[in-house]
């Protein structure tokens, strides 16, 4: 009995250090694979229609729904900014409100995720299935390097599509919030734009947000791309590593997020 | 066997981590020939493509294409000697996201600064080589088993390549394709001067067009001769692969225990 | 899809994205009114700046003229020390007396300049001499009750 219980625990150590070993020398791999992706990136940026194929794909074709979710976003958020306002008299700040959550958080944080899904987890399946159908391996035994070709653009079109995706939303949002703040409830037009203006900030707000996106971009194109790249050539391995995909982006925006936050918005 | 030798392998060794694939293996491939490089599956075969290919680094052993060592070449030299290359991969790997056209003149494109209207003049050569001018403007998800398998042989020819190597061309083919793609195999090398190096389990194809054999088992060289000479073989192994048999000296079993031991042991499963 | 048409969609949507970012600069920041291309320093102490922050505003008659761009406690004098950030444009005499106000009676805190009379103007680097600390609206209503209490005997 007491053996049993010993040994199981004994189990369960192992099972702790074997996937934190797992996980270290993925973190590795990934490591080792960023420098590649960099080192090849002048490579391909020689070729630039490889990567501004990239943009139209992770870029222009996820314009539907960041526009359509940001627009919404910045509808709710202009009710129920309002509807909290509005008790303490102020709903003429509802343009302050309405601006600083989209250039501040939502912005950034709800177009990157919602690029993980839709460019993230496509840029994963393709590159999974190239390696899955051994078109990765073709390309390189016909000399043609395939982080060079394949990886790198798909890198720098993510990174490249993403702070712009982000001010997309937020502009969109806060029309959306005019349109129901302004057009709908029928808040003071001029008030509204100018005390946003009064209080958002250029470099501040705006621009700590563009960096804030361009992280995440950075993040979960890494990740895109070295999953794909990393799948088991499977057909489940390439639906295992989507799901990575979409997971690890989540959790790593968002953990970049609190990282990046506290250290532009702290002590103010 | 004529002195001038595009590869020459002596004595290669080469192991995943503990597990031998190759043992002591010793080929020549001479220029201008096709020859064949037959075994059951998982024998080593395509490793040995690899290497030649410089994706696999051997254990050791010598490995030379062209008079030069593989294993010791840098990254550039390696792409260098590749793009003298063709090779078509076991199912094709045709690049999906591209046409038929797009395919072939890929190589094309990547390796060199012609300008567009020639290397159209030169696809839809290749192509017509194949038989699959019509089919140039199709996308890989469009073709059949056999007409893809044709597009990857254009693709793989696209630089009149020095050495081309084929990883079981025959593979999941109807009786009617294989054909086509055997005598297209030999009318390409004959065509192109190039030598061929031919990696099949496909006995009776093979046999048709290739001027040498190697058979290869558990990763050692077990047999090698000209077609003729195969035949007449009495070689136990040999006559097991050539016409089929399903037990001789490659068995049945995965190697196992005893089975009385097994049955005895069914609790250990439980 | 040929390249040509690939490249018209995708230089749209850059230019949709950067014509986006001008927006959220010009219409829903600052930096089309307080960006201030030319400025100088000066430095203000007040004995309290009650709830004054860094990037809060300067108003002179009520327009921005500048930002308070570094808050610090002087540990000798026991003041706070602030340094204001002014629009070169806007030049103020050495008699100028700056008071720290608040925007309604609990919106935010900022520094407002009274211009004086004398004909030297402040130099970047100068001192503001003459100021008035933030009011403290605890201090305010204890003062007032404890002007009525001793008021209250008299009346009587």
């Amino acid at each position: 009995m007491v053996e049993k219980s010993v040994s199981s625990v004994i189990e369960l150590i192992r099972t702790v250090g074997h996937h934190l070993n797992d996980g270290l020398q993925r973190l590795g791999f990934a490591a080792r694979f960023f420098v590649m992706v960099l080192v090849y990136s002048g490579q391909s940026f020689r070729r630039l229609h490889l990567t501004i194929r990239e943009i139209y794909f992770s870029g222009f074709q996820s314009l539907l729904i960041i526009l359509v979710s940001g627009l919404f976003i910045g509808m709710v958020l202009g009710m129920q900014g309002y509807e909290t306002l509005q008790r303490y008299g102020s709903s003429e700040a509802l343009g302050v409100l309405v601006a600083l959550s989209l250039t501040r958080e939502l912005g950034p944080v709800v177009a990157a995720l919602l690029f993980a899904s839709r460019a993230g987890s496509a840029i994963t399946a393709e590159i999974g299935l190239m390696k899955a159908t051994e078109q990765l391996t073709a390309m390189d035994m016909m000399a043609v390097n395939p982080i060079a070709r394949v990886v790198a653009p798909k890198f720098w079109g993510g990174v490249i599509s993403m702070p712009l995706l982000a001010a997309l939303f937020s502009a969109i949002g806060v029309f959306g919030g005019y349109l129901v703040g302004v057009v709908l409830i029928g808040v003071d037009e001029g008030a509204f734009w100018s005390q946003m203006q009064g209080s958002v900030d250029f470099r501040y707000d705006v621009w700590n947000g563009v960096v804030k996106s361009f992280v995440f971009g950075v993040a979960v194109s890494l990740i895109a791309v070295f999953e794909g790249y990393d799948a088991v050539p499977t057909a489940e391995g390439v639906s295992g590593s989507i799901k990575r995909t979409v997971v690890y982006s989540a959790l790593a925006i968002l953990a970049l997020d609190f990282v990046l936050t506290s250290f532009m918005f702290r002590g103010l | 066997m004529p002195a001038d030798s595009l590869v020459k392998i002596s004595d290669i060794n080469f192991a995943y981590d503990d597990r031998a694939i190759l043992n002591g293996v010793t080929m020549e491939i001479p220029r201008g020939r096709l020859v064949a490089i037959m075994g059951n599956s998982g024998c080593g075969k395509t490793t040995l493509l690899r290497l030649i290919g410089g994706q696999l680094k051997p254990t050791s052993g010598t490995l030379l294409v062209d008079g030069e060592s593989v294993p010791d070449m840098s990254h550039d030299e390696l792409y260098a000697m590749r793009r003298r290359m063709g090779m078509l991969f076991q199912f094709g790997a045709l690049f999906t996201d591209i046409s038929v056209f797009d395919n072939v003149a890929y190589l094309m494109r990547e390796h060199t600064d012609l300008p567009e209207e020639m290397i159209r003049d030169m696809v839809l050569m290749k192509l017509n080589a194949v038989g699959l001018r019509g089919a140039h403007n199709l996308m890989p998800s469009e073709l059949s088993g056999g007409m893809a398998r044709r597009v990857a042989l254009a693709r793989a020819i696209a630089l009149d390549p020095m050495l081309i190597m084929y990883d079981e061309p025959f593979a999941g083919l109807d009786p009617i394709s294989m054909g086509v793609i055997g005598q297209l195999i030999r009318k390409l090398n004959d065509a192109l001067g190039a030598t061929t190096l031919l990696v099949t389990h496909d006995v009776h194809e093979a046999m048709l067009i290739v001027d040498y054999v190697y058979f290869v088992s558990d990763g050692q060289i077990v047999a090698q001769g000209t077609p003729d000479e195969i035949r007449a073989s009495s070689d136990p192994f040999v006559h097991q692969f050539v016409y089929g048999e399903a037990d001789g000296p490659v068995h049945f079993h995965y190697p196992a225990a005893p089975f009385e031991q097994d049955l005895m042991r069914q609790g250990a499963y439980g | 899809m040929s390249r040509k048409l690939l490249d018209l969609w995708v230089g749209f949507f850059v230019l949709l994205g950067f014509a986006s970012l001008l927006f959220l600069a010009l219409r829903v920041g600052n930096l089309s009114s307080a960006n201030f291309a030319e400025t100088y320093q000066l430095t203000a102490k007040f004995d309290n700046i009650g709830g004054l922050k860094v990037r809060g505003p300067v108003k002179s008659a009520g327009v921005v003229v500048g930002r308070v761009t570094e808050i610090r406690f002087d540990p000798e004098s026991y003041e706070a020390v602030t340094t204001l950030t002014i629009d070169s444009r806007y030049r103020f005499p050495k008699d100028t007396f700056a008071s720290i106000l608040t925007a309604g009676l609990l919106g935010e805190q900022y520094i407002g300049l009274d211009a004086g009379g004398d004909e030297k103007m402040f130099k970047s680097g100068d001192v503001v001499a003459k100021t008035q600390s933030a009011v403290v609206l605890e201090k305010l209503i204890s003062q007032f009750m404890f002007n009525k209490a001793s008021e209250g005997p008299d009346k009587k």
